[in-house]
Order: C-alpha cells, then sequence, then structure tokens
C-alpha cells in the first residue's frame, strides 16, 4: 500500500509543518479562532497523510493504538482536572483560577481590543492543550480503528 | 469538613467522578480485571453517596443552584451581566433529586450485577468506561438548568448508549439495534438543537429559568414545542415513536438494559421538564395535557398488546417498558390538564402528578429487577425463547424469587411497589375522567396474565434434560437483584412514607414554575 | 429577503437530508444524509447570530468593539464535535453491519423484527 517516492518525499517534508501549524492553532486558541479541537483534528490529519503515504501497515506498527488511548485518556484527565483545581481553591468547578493571577498563562489583560498576548487566558490555554491532545489521540484512534476494519474485510 | 465541601460542590462533583473514573478507566485496566473492577465500583459508589447527599441536601434546604466558572458556585446572576446568567446553571429542584436518586440506585445495583454477568465478556475497559460516561449523560439531563447543556448531555447519552447496545455484536444483530438507536438518538438530538436555536434566537438565552420567564408562546415557541416534545417523548419510547425500544432493550446486555431504562425516564423527565417548567404558564393547559394524556394511553395499550405475542423474553419485558412508560405519561398529563384550576389541581391533580412521578421510580426499579433477572436466566442457560426454557424453577430459586417479585410489582399487586403509584394514578384519574382509569386497569389485569404466561414458560415444568447442568446465577448478580427487590418490597411497604418524603416535593417543584424561575434569578 | 437567505439555504439543505434518509437505503447514504441535516442546523445557528455591521469576536488587534455574541458560535461548534463522534460511531456500526451481514442495503439488514 505503499504511493510513489514523490508521495513520501512531499509527506516527509510536510509532516513537521502540519504538525506545527496544528500545534500553533492549539496554543493560540484564546487569541485567534482555532482551539483545541481543530489543532488536535489538524495534528491527527499529518497522522493520515503519513498512513495515505506509506500504507496502514507500515504507521500502524509505530504508532500504536495503545499509546493513541494513553493520549486520549491522558488529554481527558488533565481536562477535568484542570477544572477541578478549582475546587480545591475554594471557587466553583471550572473556575478559571490562573486568569489575572501573573503565572503562566496569567497576565492580567483590560477589556476591548488588544494585540494579543500569548500569556493570557489563564485555564483556557491550559485546558486547550488537554483538548488538543484528547482529540489527537481520539481522531487518530479512529482513522486506525476504521482502517484495520477494512484490512480485516479486504 | 469533608462532607460540608461534598455538599457544596454536590452538583459538580456528581458529573465529574465518574466522569474523571471514566477517563482514568482504560488506564486502570491496564493494572488487571481486578484493579478496573474495583475502581469502577468505587467510582459508582462515590457517585451514588454523592447523589444521595444531593439528594438530602435538596430536600431539606430547597432549590439548588451552581454556577459552573464562577468565584461562588451559588452567584448565579454575575455582578456586570445585567441581570442575565451567562454561565452553564444546574439546578436542582426536588424533581431532579428524585431522578438523581433513582440514577445513584439503579446505577450501583446494575453496576454489581454486570461485574459478574459481564465476567466473560472481553473489552471490559471499554465497557465500564462508556457504562460511567452513560451514567454522566443521565445525571447531567436530570441536573443541568442549561437547555444546550441538556443536548450535550443527552447526546453523551446516546452515543454511550448506542455503543452499549452494540457492544456484544452477536452475529451483527446486536449492531443492528445499536445502529437504529444510534440514528433514532441523533435525529432526536437534531430535532432538540433546532428547537432550542428557536427559543435561543427569540429570547436571547439558554438559561430555562430565563427563557421560561420571557416566553411569549409565539408560532417558533409553538413549533419548537413540537419538536422538543417529539424528540423526547421518542427517546422515552412513547408509543408513536417506539418502535426502536424493542430492538434496543432486547439487544443490549442485560446489564445495560436495566439503565437504558433509567435514560428512558431521563428523556421523560425531559418531557416534563419541558412543558411544566419551561412553558408552563404560557400553555393551553387542557390541550397539552391531553396530548400527553393520549401519547400516556397508547403507549399503555399497545405495549401491552405487542408484549402479549412476543416470545423472546426480553423483547417482551421492552414492551411492557413501553407499557408503564404509558401510566407515567397518563398521571403527569392529568396533571398538567388541570394546571390552571386550582380546585381541581387541589383534588386530584397533584395527586395524579405523584402518582406518576412515584411510578418512575418504581418502574426504574422492578423493570431494571425483571430484565436482570432475564439476563440471569440468558446468562445461565444461553436461551431467550420461552418455547425453549422450562423447569428452571428447580435450579435458579432466588432467581425465580426475584422475578415472582418483580412481576407481581409490574402488574400492580398489593403490597408490592407497583400497586402504591398505579391505585394513586386510579384513584385520581378517576376523578378526571373514569373511562381512562378503566382503560390503565384492564391494561394492568393484560400485564398480569403475561407474566404469568412468562413466569409457567420459565419456571414451571418438569426439569429439562438440557438445563439439568444450570445453576444458581452468580453471587454478585444475585447481590445487585436483592438490591433492587429490597427496594421494590420497602417502597410497598411503606408507600405513604415515600410519597411524603421525596414524591410530593418532587410533583409540587414540578408544579411551581415561579419557584424555579426564582431560585435562579432571585426575588420575584 | 437578502438576510433569510441562509435560512432558505439551511431549509433547503436539511430537506436534501431528510429526502436522503427517506429514500435511500443504503446505510451509507442515508448516515450521509443525517450528516446534512446536522450542518442545517449548524448554518442555522450560525446564521442566527449574525449582526449587520459586528465584527467576529476576535480581541486581537481587533478594529472595533462592536462584535457578535459568540453563544451561538459556540454551540455550533459543540455540534460539530459532537456530529464527528455521531457520525464516526454510526459509519463503525455500519462497518460492522457489513463484515457480518455482506451487505449494507436497509431492506437486508432485517433480522429484527416484530
Amino acid at each position: 500500500m505503499r504511493m510513489s517516492k514523490v508521495v513520501r518525499t512531499a509527506a516527509d517534508i510536510l509532516f513537521p509543518f502540519v504538525l506545527i501549524f496544528g500545534f500553533y492553532i492549539v496554543v493560540h486558541g484564546h487569541l485567534t479562532p482555532g482551539g483545541g479541537f481543530q489543532g488536535g483534528a489538524v495534528i491527527a490529519t499529518a497522522i493520515v497523510l503519513l498512513i495515505a503515504a506509506y500504507g496502514y501497515d507500515a504507521i500502524a506498527r509505530r504508532i500504536t493504538k495503545d499509546a493513541l488511548r494513553n493520549t486520549e485518556a491522558l488529554g481527558l484527565i488533565a481536562f477535568i482536572a484542570t477544572a477541578l483545581v478549582a475546587l480545591a481553591l475554594g471557587a466553583g468547578f471550572f473556575y478559571n483560577w490562573l486568569a489575572g493571577t501573573g503565572l503562566l498563562f496569567g497576565m492580567p489583560v483590560g477589556f476591548g481590543p488588544n494585540p494579543g498576548d500569548l500569556n493570557t487566558g489563564g485555564t483556557i490555554p491550559l485546558m486547550n492543550l488537554a483538548v488538543g491532545i484528547e482529540v489527537l489521540g481520539a481522531l487518530s484512534l479512529i482513522v486506525l480503528y476504521m482502517l484495520s476494519g477494512t484490512q480485516e474485510a479486504a | 469538613m469533608i462532607g460540608d465541601f461534598v455538599i457544596q460542590h454536590a452538583p459538580a462533583l456528581l458529573i465529574a467522578v465518574p466522569m474523571l473514573a471514566a477517563f482514568a478507566t482504560p488506564l486502570v485496566g491496564r493494572l488487571g480485571g481486578a484493579a478496573r473492577n474495583a475502581w469502577v465500583l468505587a467510582a459508582m459508589a462515590a457517585t451514588s453517596v454523592i447523589g444521595v447527599m444531593l439528594a438530602y441536601d435538596v430536600y431539606t434546604t430547597g432549590t439548588l443552584i451552581y454556577t459552573f466558572g464562577a468565584a461562588a458556585p451559588d452567584a448565579a446572576v454575575p455582578m456586570d451581566s445585567g441581570g442575565i446568567p451567562v454561565r452553564i446553571i444546574f439546578t436542582v429542584d426536588a424533581m431532579s433529586a428524585f431522578m438523581v436518586i433513582i440514577t445513584a440506585i439503579s446505577g450501583f445495583a446494575v453496576l454489581l450485577y454486570s461485574m459478574a454477568s459481564e465476567s466473560r465478556a472481553s473489552g471490559r475497559d471499554g465497557f465500564y468506561a462508556l457504562y460511567l460516561l452513560l451514567i454522566v449523560g443521565i445525571l447531567g439531563m436530570v441536573c443541568t438548568g442549561d437547555l444546550f447543556n441538556f443536548f450535550v448531555f443527552l447526546e453523551i447519552a446516546s452515543l454511550a448508549g448506542a455503543a452499549l447496545v452494540a457492544f456484544r455484536i452477536d452475529k451483527g444483530v446486536a449492531v443492528e439495534a445499536g445502529l437504529k438507536y444510534a440514528v433514532i438518538s441523533t435525529i432526536g438530538g437534531l430535532f432538540i438543537l433546532f428547537a432550542i436555536a428557536l427559543l435561543y434566537g427569540q429570547y436571547d438565552a439558554l438559561n430555562i429559568a430565563v427563557i421560561a420567564s420571557r416566553m411569549q408562546f409565539t408560532v417558533l415557541d409553538e413549533i419548537a414545542l413540537v419538536l422538543l416534545l417529539s424528540a423526547l417523548a421518542m427517546k422515552a419510547g412513547a408509543v408513536p415513536m417506539h418502535f426502536w425500544t424493542p430492538d434496543a432493550y432486547s439487544m443490549a446486555p442485560s446489564s445495560i438494559t436495566a439503565l437504558l431504562v433509567v435514560a428512558s425516564q431521563a428523556s421523560l423527565y425531559g418531557v416534563f421538564r419541558v412543558v411544566f417548567t419551561l412553558y408552563s404558564v404560557t400553555l393551553d393547559y387542557a390541550v397539552i395535557g391531553w396530548i400527553v394524556i393520549v401519547l400516556g394511553v397508547l403507549s399503555m395499550f399497545v405495549g401491552v398488546t405487542m408484549a402479549l405475542v412476543q416470545k423472546d423474553v426480553k423483547r417482551l419485558m421492552a414492551y411492557h417498558a413501553v407499557s408503564q412508560t404509558g401510566y407515567m405519561l397518563l398521571g403527569l398529563g392529568v396533571g398538567l390538564a388541570v394546571l390552571g384550576q386550582p380546585a381541581a389541581l387541589e383534588s386530584f391533580g397533584l395527586v395524579a402528578m405523584e402518582g406518576g412521578i412515584f411510578h418512575i421510580i418504581n418502574h426504574a426499579m422492578y423493570k431494571g429487577l425483571l430484565f436482570l433477572t432475564a439476563g440471569a436466566i440468558i446468562y445461565r442457560t444461553g436461551a431467550r425463547s420461552l418455547d425453549k426454557l422450562g423447569g428452571l424453577g428447580h435450579s435458579m430459586k432466588w432467581t425465580m424469587v426475584f422475578f415472582i417479585i418483580g412481576a407481581l410489582a409490574i402488574a400492580g399487586v398489593p403490597p408490592f411497589n407497583g400497586f402504591a403509584s398505579k391505585l394513586l394514578i386510579y384513584e385520581s384519574v378517576f376523578l378526571f375522567n373514569p373511562i381512562l382509569s378503566i382503560i390503565a386497569m384492564v391494561v394492568s389485569i393484560l400485564t398480569l396474565a403475561s407474566f404469568v404466561k412468562v413466569f409457567h414458560a420459565i419456571f414451571m415444568g418438569p426439569r429439562q434434560p438440557e438445563y439439568a447442568e444450570v445453576e444458581e446465577a452468580p453471587v454478585p448478580m444475585l447481590i445487585g437483584m436483592g438490591v433492587l427487590a429490597a427496594v421494590v418490597i420497602a417502597f410497598g411497604f411503606a408507600p405513604q412514607l415515600v410519597v411524603d418524603a421525596i414524591v410530593a416535593p418532587a410533583a409540587a417543584a414540578l408544579a411551581n414554575q415561579g419557584s424555579y424561575i426564582a431560585a435562579v434569578l432571585g426575588g420575584v | 429577503m437578502y438576510f433569510d437567505l441562509p435560512f432558505i439555504a439551511a431549509a433547503v439543505i436539511a430537506t436534501i437530508g431528510i429526502i436522503t434518509m427517506l429514500f435511500r437505503r443504503n446505510l451509507v447514504k442515508m448516515i450521509m444524509g443525517l450528516s446534512l441535516v446536522e450542518s442545517s442546523v449548524n448554518l442555522f445557528l450560525v446564521s442566527l447570530g449574525y449582526r449587520t455591521g459586528a465584527i467576529a469576536p476576535i480581541f486581537t488587534n481587533a478594529p472595533s468593539v462592536r462584535m457578535a455574541m459568540p453563544t451561538v458560535q459556540a454551540m455550533t461548534l459543540t455540534n460539530i464535535v459532537i456530529g464527528i463522534a455521531t457520525t464516526a460511531l454510526l459509519l463503525s456500526l455500519a462497518m460492522v453491519i457489513y463484515r457480518k451481514y455482506g451487505t449494507v442495503n436497509a431492506d437486508d439488514v432485517r433480522k429484527l423484527r416484530g
């Protein structure tokens, strides 16, 4: 199921850029359109690109379903854990406990248009990251499972 | 100390604990089956305890609200928002608390049962993760005070439910049922989302209390009402839209079927929440009330007549589930029809609602119990056709006892709980319209006849040679059934106590739209 | 009239989707019809949020502060995510059915009756 050398080389070159673009969408989710789900989906397409170029068997040996399943679970747990920390601090579930504190992603911003500092948003970028990890795992897992289903049938 | 913390954050923890546990289940599963089982049981037990604590708190101190993402959970309306609740708010009134109790009891009993019934199956990490997600969906649906949030939890419950129905592929038949259930759920979900969009477009709000306080009942609202009612009645398995129920209920693993009954009742709760709280004063009570009553009577009658001719034991019970849903719709429908007339409401309307609501918990208990006994029989014999089964009374004595308890309860024979709630419905509906009451009694008699037949076919008769090796069901399954049977008997012996403690406040909460709105928006 | 166009488009897409679900017997095509209905609901939601003269609610270097309320967009996004999960589930179920029955024609997938 390997494609021609042209396709494989193009996929090799594109792969890191797709990853970087996906990561950019994830971490800039609180500033520009995008966020965890969209970025995670872009990263998952990078894996699909590799599968398209090298075939299911070669990729499925490198990227195992178990690893993806762990990734997915990790992202989900990180998401809930971020929300649960707020409870430990005495506020409501999902309370944005980092915003405006000056810590990581905690720079205070005024209301209205601003140049868009990455170091703002409080827990929202953290949750975007968690969702990004989760979606990357889940979508790749869905693609792998569906492909493995067709492989058995063929 | 911990108790205070849990009570303060109970609505959030109720969702967070099972969700976190579900996500961690695949990881814990790597440590082995025993660790996973312990983890899932502990998570479910914690959820049940939190649920009961929350319900107790709501019954003693009144409606509880929980604002997600706020610095203080009870601040529904932020200072700078202009009097509009902008965040997702959980509004747990007595009716929600009532549904939480049902989910807590059933969820735990069914999980115990599934520990044994699924012990021979593969893929149990995913199974239990989906089980906990289904619990999350049900609890979220009954607790939330936000329409869009309701849709999201409905979809969580639908997806988890559909995946669980199809979990044991069973030559593809279970997948067929799962596909049917998933398609129906998705269509229903899209109907609901469309209705939510219509409401949001007019009232710029998603909070149920805010929309209710602004409701004008325009033509668009009527369209939204029709969409919401048809979609939720479909998910609850009321008759014109019941066709998925027998397939999904009969093909799902038995433990899941018992939980699907609870999930359907969460949709039923959605019907009542929409007509009583969301629309309430703007409705033409008599017309909508009669629509609900007609749906209920149709469900009762069609369900029981279809059940009489079934040969598959779980399919038969699924049709009875449709039939019993009719009683709840009938009771609440009568309450709705007289909601505008204080005298009639006082004399029989509230009693009818209490009967309908009491029937919800009774149904969840005895129907869950019956599905679990059917599951135990299938687990031990591998057969599900009434023609093949027979003579099991010799070997599965406890299962037989539990089956008798469940069957007498569903038929409304005293002193079991089904009798208590049906009596409330008969008495009050008789004052409203005698014919409806007589239909309800006839359906009860047909139900009894049907279950006498099933009992005779499965347990009576000589010991059959092909089932000579059959033993009693494993202990965890018996404990799971025993918990539900104990509740059935307890509710049957002290119905007045239960009605006064948890049912009457729930009925009053549904009938009083103003208090629901005031709990969120304050004052009035 | 011009502003009604998205609503009309949503209605047309929904109709196409419903017709597909009713008259196509191929399970995969029925799932496609379901996705179409879902897209129409998404389009309807997003159109609801349109306000004349308002910009998208992105504060980064925004030219003005007159912005559309992003609630419906958040709802649409949530529904897209739910839609992906639903479609993936439905398609996997259809795949299992194909493997077990050897067909995805809805008329032949009828072992459950009564």
